[in-house]
């Protein structure tokens, strides 16, 4: 990338760290919500559940704050270049965060709902694991952002398979219990979707390293996404022959 | 402004094949090449002011040059039409080319050549002549018309694509200079097109205009590049996104990057260009 000198204006460049710096805000909330709501459903504590969903007000908050200052921003200053590209990324940025924070937030009611049931280790180990993956992905991909590094957020971009390939074990993992024992399901439909939640939030992440490859090079990421998640597509059918 | 030669056909040189575009090239740059300069090099007196520019311009579309002040670039747009030829002193090397024929060879005629490629400049400049009379004079001293009538076609039809016919129909022999700034400019860019240019250049046509005249202006480039080739000047920024297909960065005399407008505005390749155009110190 090449070196950003200071803006002749001041008070633009000012706004635009602003921009920035409610960025990594927003970002530290996302992490916290994440971190919290997986601590929560393990530890089954509704009480921290609870804070963690009061926690994603913070983050719409913001979300609204960096969509207005865009748009004044916009208006006013008519961006070009690396400046257009800043502003653009940050509105795009601020979305996925609201979203992962909306997940979090989800997975935290979650955790609410399954407070009083019994949890299996190996379940809830994975889920954990398969969290854990995800906030390390949120967080390598917002450092990647504040030090407009294309190539770290193109790591994070190809490591999100791992997380989609945890997702399938966790998705087949549940099906299995849940077939041996219908009293597991409502639990287990509780875990699937917080399990899915956590992969959306790999997801989301993506979307942010493509967003910051974009903010670095001004262009897109040409090559083809590795696809991991095979949930969709798979038969539920085979599963029973293998019990 | 009597030649003193006489009038010849502005160019007779055999044209070199027009390059064909680029297979595969952005929309602008299928258009076909119109002109093309190769290390054009240009000193006033002692003092270079423009270093080895080449530049490729299309038919058909609107050329944005921009920089800072003094970067050269209208002393580059004068050369188009050879209007440095008048300056003391100038002295200009390299090569510059209308549809592949030389315009500074020896043969070739200045006034003819301006009126292929005609001119608006930065303050309308209306002769102290009637609206008609502003537009009616290239048509009459370059003999385009023989009938009364035909001249009247010309100038009507000038107006009228210069979007200020309905505004002036009822004062045509009313004096050019009696016209708001922003109808003495399109009064300009009717005398200028009334000779029918394949080129017109404007050196910073709205920078004396409110933003209305302006709008106006812009919306008869786009109107206007519809049939001829159009290069302009500007020190707006915004300007030279909104009108132009390509843009072409100048510094300190030099061509420093020419894209896509598109390109150039949110992707550019070079520092220089980007400190410019988002207003940083370079």
């Amino acid at each position: 990338m090449m070196e950003q000198h200071e803006h002749i204006v001041r008070s633009y460049e000012e706004e635009l760290a602003l921009l920035n710096n409610t960025i990594a805000r927003m970002g530290g909330l996302a992490e916290q919500v994440l971190g919290q709501a997986i601590e929560a459903l393990e530890r089954r504590d509704a009480e921290l559940a609870g804070a963690t969903i009061k926690q994603d007000e913070e983050i719409d908050e913001l979300q609204r704050q960096i969509e207005a200052e865009a748009v004044v921003m916009i208006a006013r200053r008519q961006p070009m270049a690396y400046d257009l590209r800043q502003i653009m990324a940050a509105l795009r940025i601020s979305i996925d965060l609201e979203r992962i924070g909306d997940l979090g937030k989800n997975i935290a009611k979650r955790a609410v709902a399954v407070v009083m049931e019994q949890q299996p280790k190996q379940l809830m180990l994975g889920l954990k694991h398969m969290g854990e993956l995800a906030l390390g992905q949120l967080k390598d991909v917002l450092d990647a952002f504040i030090e407009r590094d294309a190539d770290r957020a193109l790591k994070v971009w190809y490591k999100d398979e791992e997380i989609d390939a945890m997702y399938n074990s966790l998705f087949r993992e549940l099906l299995t219990y849940m077939m041996e024992d219908p009293r597991n399901i409502g639990l287990c439909t509780h875990l699937l979707f917080g399990a899915k939640n956590i992969e959306r939030i790999g997801d989301h992440a993506t979307n942010i390293a493509e967003t910051v490859y974009y903010l670095v090079h001004g262009t897109a990421i040409v090559d083809e996404r590795p696809k991991g998640d095979t949930t969709s597509s798979t038969p539920v059918a085979l599963k029973r022959s293998a019990v | 402004m009597e030649a003193k030669v006489a009038p010849q056909p502005a160019v007779q040189t055999p044209a070199p094949p027009v390059p064909k575009a680029k297979e595969g090239a952005s929309p602008a740059e299928q258009r076909e090449l119109k002109m093309k300069t190769s290390n054009v090099n240009l000193w006033y007196g002692e003092k270079q002011a423009l270093f080895d520019v080449d530049l490729e311009i299309f038919d058909r579309s609107v050329t944005a040059l921009i920089g800072p002040s003094g970067c050269g670039k209208s002393t580059f747009l004068r050369c188009l039409d050879r209007m440095n030829d008048v300056i003391d002193g100038c002295r200009v090397t390299g090569d510059i080319r209308l549809d592949g024929q030389d315009i500074y060879a020896p043969n070739v005629d200045p006034v003819q050549l301006r009126a292929r490629v005609g001119m608006v400049f930065q303050k309308p400049n209306p002769f102290p002549k009637s609206i008609f009379e502003n537009v009616a004079y290239g048509p009459r001293i370059h003999g385009l018309c023989s009938t009364k009538a035909e001249l009247e076609e010309v100038v009507v039809g000038s107006l009228t694509r210069a979007g200020l016919f309905e505004e002036v129909k009822d004062r045509l022999h009313e004096p050019g200079t009696g016209l708001s700034g922003g109808q003495q400019q399109r009064l300009c860019i009717a005398r200028a097109i009334s000779v029918n240019p394949e080129v017109l250049l404007m050196d910073e046509p709205c920078s004396a205009l409110d933003p209305i005249a302006t709008a106006r202006i812009e919306d008869l480039m786009e109107e206007l590049k519809e049939q001829l080739c159009i290069v302009i000047v500007t020190h707006s920024m915004q300007q030279a996104a909104r009108v132009s297909q390509r843009t072409a960065f100048f510094h300190l005399g030099k061509l420093i990057e020419v894209d896509q407008t598109s390109t150039i505005f949110t992707n550019p390749k070079e520092q220089r260009t980007q400190d410019y155009i988002t207003g940083r110190f370079g």
